[in-house]
């Protein structure tokens, strides 16, 4: 078992695992699921809802991390957290980009205030972007690491909050439902749909796990030098 | 009075004492929420609705709590205090809920001079308004005296603290704009107090790690 | 009462204090000497709770309402009078009998009369004379004091000298200077910065 789990953990055998899996997912979008009613166009959601949702779960996992810091203090977990929250800025922008696509090939317009998971992940974007300030603005040290916790705890609340307070928005800005519900999904399409978040999921990870590799390669180099040095 | 809510009442009270030698931040504050309705009176054309002023009078009182918060801090900035008041048994959470207090009494004194103004100027103003505005301070000074003492760590300090609050505080507009128009501001009400409770408590929870290594 | 081992500390790349190991017995007087910027007050601050070290271990053998810390500020708010700073510190450090206590440092630091007057009128020595009001308000068992003499006048000195006579022994101390000299006849040990 532990064998199989082993190249999870390996940075460049993630690596691998997601190109070959991207690789599965395209070619399950094209060839594979079926176009529907809204043609082409909604080709888009294979790829723009697992992006949304790998964000999701990277900023979860910077949240996570980041209780593991200030709880256990546990050296290395302020990294990971940073690395993660990193990841989920990424994914968070291309989100916005590919739902922007979106909304100009189905509705004709790049930027629709109706269409709440967009607004969500601008709200999102602006939180995170501050959070890169933040940290970038504080010595590095102990402070700065708990500081960029507790930050990346109020961001995990403030989206289901967001997303509440969005919907209530909707109330007074759009009385008219807007209904972004497309028609139900046909088994392949579900399969596809599947194969492609798995895909995003192990892309996240792979990422993750390389630019952990690089910041620790960082820090020990450092480290060598000052001993060289001393 | 001793203990916990004693240290809040004793720290609160130093920092109403100090705002009241120095009369730094109030008067600013007042100054500033009126000027900001003045220039409402230009930026909203003939015809717009008292909706367009509700929504014009949140957006001044939160720029107006931006003002004050990032004061909130100051003289603990400015002469090392945060070093005198760590030292001291008392528990960090305490430091914070003061801060709140104290916030909250400018910010609420403040909205006095700008609700008045508003009535005067704009609109006529309602039960409703008067219960998202407690609301929502509640929730702007919990969630603003956090941040404010994050943003003390930070070089840019000044003008890094918008940008740490506005993205934390549309929950709150959302809400407060909400039950100052809707037919039906229950529910608006009701998101608040949530908002509140929610992140009361986990700025409680979390400000020790904010200002101790 | 505090044991180091191995301490160590780092602001970003730059190293302050390295592998540095010490113990200060309980009734104890560490001497800590060196010049400018050799880590004295980082040593200080380190031992007084306000920041954590990046490496090795600093064991403390006192609760945080025990202990008194005097460092560069004199940690009193400058638009309080000095009866309001230390009424204020007095009630968060939970002080018996609070105007009595108050009022005998007062006047043994010579400041009583100047009481109801805010600390941004004094001169630099008497703030610090207040500051060490603050210090001694509570009857800390451990004191950490970062230069006491800076900014004091003769009288003010020799007042020091007293005080830090009278209560050596009972109290622990850790003290950092520029003029050993001084205190040199207090001190169970020493620790030098090069």
């Amino acid at each position: 078992m532990k064998k199989l789990i082993a190249p999870l953990d390996n940075a460049v055998g993630l690596a691998l695992l997601a190109t070959l899996l991207i690789g599965v997912a395209t070619a399950m979008t094209f060839f594979y699921a079926p176009v529907d009613e809204d043609g082409l166009n909604q080709k888009i959601f294979y790829f723009h809802v697992p992006i949304a949702l790998t964000a999701y779960a990277t900023f979860g996992w910077g949240a996570w991390k980041a209780l593991v810091h200030l709880w256990k203090k546990k050296p290395g977990a302020d990294l990971e957290s940073y690395v993660a929250i990193h990841q989920g800025t990424i994914f968070g922008s291309l989100t916005l980009i590919t739902g922007s696509i979106w909304a100009k090939l189905r509705w004709g317009h790049w930027w629709l205030w109706g269409e709440q998971e967009l607004v969500l992940f601008l709200v999102i974007f602006l939180f995170y972007c501050t959070y890169f300030m933040l940290r970038y603005s504080i010595e590095a040290g102990p402070r700065r690491a708990n500081i960029s916790a507790v930050y990346a705890l109020f961001g995990v609340v403030l989206i289901p909050i967001s997303f509440l307070a969005i919907r209530l928005a909707e109330n007074y800005i759009h009385p008219i439902a807007f209904t972004t519900n497309g028609p139900q999904m046909a088994g392949s399409q579900f399969g596809t749909f599947l194969v492609c978040l798995v895909a995003m999921f192990a892309l996240a990870g792979a990422l993750y796990r390389l630019e952990l590799l690089g910041k620790r390669l960082d820090t020990k180099l450092r480290d060598l030098r000052e001993l060289v040095l001393s | 009075m001793n203990g916990y809510f004693g240290d809040v009442v004793t720290l609160a009270v130093k920092d109403l004492r100090l705002e009241l030698r120095a009369r730094d931040t109030l008067p600013a504050m007042a100054l500033f929420v009126l000027s900001t309705m003045t220039i409402f009176h230009f930026a909203l054309p003939s015809g717009s609705s008292d909706n367009a002023a509700l929504g014009l009078l949140w957006i001044a009182i939160l720029f107006t709590a931006l003002l004050g918060l990032t004061r909130t801090y100051a003289p603990e900035r400015e002469q090392s205090m945060f070093d005198g008041l760590l030292l001291s048994p008392v528990d960090r959470s305490a430091i914070w809920l003061a801060k709140t207090v104290a916030a909250l009494a400018f910010l609420a004194a403040v909205e006095v001079v700008a609700l008045l103004a508003f009535w005067l100027f704009f609109a006529h103003i309602g039960w409703s308004l008067l219960a998202a505005v407690a609301l929502a301070d509640i929730g702007l000074c919990a969630v603003g005296a956090l941040v404010a003492a994050m943003a003390t760590a930070s070089r840019s300090r000044e003008l890094i603290l918008p940008l740490l609050l506005l993205p934390l505080t549309i929950p709150v507009i959302v809400g407060a704009v909400g039950a100052s128009v809707a037919d039906d501001p229950g529910k608006y009400l009701a998101f608040l107090a949530m908002y509140d409770a929610i992140f009361g408590v986990i700025a409680w929870a979390t400000f020790e790690y904010v200002v101790a290594e | 009462m505090i044991r180091a081992a191995q301490l160590a500390k780092r602001f970003g790349d730059k190293r302050v204090l390295q592998k540095l190991s010490f113990a200060l017995p309980e009734g104890g007087f560490l001497l800590v000497t060196g010049p400018n910027g050799s880590g004295k007050s980082t040593l200080l601050r380190l031992c007084a709770g306000l920041s954590s070290p990046t490496g090795g271990t600093l064991e403390l053998g006192v609760e945080r309402g025990e202990l008194g810390y005097l460092g560069h500020e004199p940690l009193v708010y400058r638009e309080l009078t000095a009866l309001e700073n230390l009424e204020l510190f007095a009630r968060l450090y939970r002080v018996p009998e609070r105007q009595a206590r108050i009022r005998a440092l007062l006047e043994r630091f010579g400041m009583w009369d100047e009481r109801d007057n805010r600390v941004s009128t004094y001169s630099r020595g008497m703030t610090q004379r207040v500051a060490l009001c603050r210090v001694l308000l509570h009857e800390p068992r451990l004191l950490v004091l970062d230069e006491p003499y800076t900014a004091l006048d003769a009288a003010g000195s020799e007042l020091l000298d007293a005080v830090l006579a009278e209560r050596s022994g009972a109290h622990t101390f850790l003290v950092s200077t520029h003029d050993p000299e001084r205190i040199a006849h207090l001190a169970s040990d020493r620790l030098e910065f090069v």
